[in-house]
């Protein structure tokens, strides 16, 4: 612990300038508390969100907006909408990058650092001794039986997921998001297509698409 | 040493390439954990989904813990762990700070719309695998031989509870580890 706050104390004063410079663009007073204070209460904070929050990503960071925007006012609704966008339009788990956009604006790398060790230390702890009794448990008759079920039970609840998104896809009207659901479902579960291939094949497709969409000006709108 | 490497390359790729949260890294992990490595069988890779969806934390990170544990102890959790956050690290960052500077973020916005679809399916199609799997055990051949009634009856009740009852996910697979158990109870009673 002693080496963490070594570095901590070395990296603040260039942590501090940039906190300040960030909040001084929309006259929030981030600093005002002392930045260890502050880092502190964002790893407690972030520590206990991402210990007590079922139900992934997109729950986690409303939880944020509550806490950050409406309980300690660090960040204003407008700004945090557009964090939110951002960490929902990176690759990787929404919840980490969430603990990145928050502790980056909040107090720069050091910020950073911290939110996403809070944002991480409970479920590591939490699978850590889950896998160490995994092998042990699942040999158990009676935990097998269990096991069993509840793969049928989480086939359930992947199912009913799909069916909200993909009905999600199908009334936007998208023909070309509709067309290829279908395409990658086919490439994907028939003919076994690397996932990472179609995710980049994609990713370009919406590249190509975006800046056709905006040549044609604003009624392109790329659909 | 091999295998720290292998182990962070691998969750590396999971966090690079798994858009559009919650379940959108789960066909990645599959592909990676079960296909590539075989570091898990399909079996253990839904009942790391399964508790992935009881516990708190994002599935990628979860697995990460649970594979790197499993295949190189307490290290080998670190190492995948952090090669899975280290891709949302650098890429968040550099987007916060695009954005601040240009406040548009229009073509990102166009990306990750033509990208949906394509999870939805990939997902869809990760599903497919641990229903299939469940309905006619691990392997086996799609066939009325291999059909397991019990648990196509399960999965059809969980549905209903899911999708007309609206109950909570975790509840509804509880519900359903008890209720095979109770089958597997009876079964043995009765033979």
């Amino acid at each position: 612990m002693a080496g963490i706050r070594d570095i901590l104390k070395s990296i603040w004063p260039i942590v501090k300038r940039k906190g300040k410079k960030m909040s001084d663009k929309k006259g929030k007073d981030v600093s005002g508390k002392t930045g260890r204070h502050l880092l502190i209460q964002l790893f407690l904070s972030t520590l206990t969100l991402s210990a007590f929050t079922f139900g992934g990503g997109y729950v986690i960071v409303t939880l944020m907006k509550k806490k950050f925007v409406d309980e300690y006012h660090w960040i204003d609704e407008e700004e945090m909408l557009d964090l939110v966008a951002i960490a929902q339009s990176a690759p990787g788990a929404i919840a980490v990058n969430g603990a990145i956009v928050v502790g980056f604006k909040l107090a720069g790398i050091a910020g950073l650092l911290v939110s996403v060790l809070a944002t991480v230390l409970p479920p590591f702890v939490i699978l850590s001794v889950i896998s160490l009794f995994y092998e042990a448990f699942a040999s158990n008759e009676i935990v097998a039986l269990a096991l069993a079920g509840m793969q049928a039970g989480v086939g359930a609840v992947i199912a009913s997921v799909v069916y909200d998104m993909g009905s999600g896809v199908v009334k936007s009207g998208d023909w070309l998001g509709i067309v290829l659901m279908a395409v990658v479902f086919v490439l994907n579960y028939f003919l076994n297509v690397n996932v990472m291939l179609l995710i980049i094949a994609c990713g370009l497709l919406g590249v190509v698409r975006t800046l056709l969409g905006s040549r044609k000006g604003e009624g392109g709108e790329a659909s | 040493m091999m295998i720290y490497l292998e182990l962070f390359l691998s969750f590396l790729q999971i966090g690079a390439f798994s858009f559009g949260g919650g379940y959108a890294a789960m066909p990645l992990i599959q592909h990676q954990v079960v296909e590539l490595h075989g570091w898990l069988s399909l079996g253990e890779f839904t009942d790391l989904v399964t508790i992935s969806q009881m516990t708190p934390g994002p599935i990628a990170i979860n697995s990460a813990t649970f594979v790197g544990t499993k295949i190189a102890g307490v290290g080998g959790a670190v190492v995948a762990t952090l090669g899975c956050i280290l891709p949302s690290c650098i890429l968040v960052t550099l987007i916060a700070w695009v954005y601040l500077k240009y406040r548009s973020m229009r073509l990102l916005q166009g990306v990750l719309k033509t990208l949906r679809p394509a999870v939805v399916a990939m997902i869809a199609a990760a599903g497919m695998l641990i229903i299939v799997s469940a309905f006619f055990g691990e392997g086996n051949p799609v066939s009325l031989n291999t059909f397991h009634v019990a648990e196509a009856v399960i999965f059809a009740g969980a549905l209903v509870l899911l999708r007309w009852k609206k109950m909570n996910p975790i509840l509804v697979m509880v519900l359903c580890g008890v209720a095979q158990v109770a089958v597997g109870l009876a079964g043995k009673l009765v033979g």
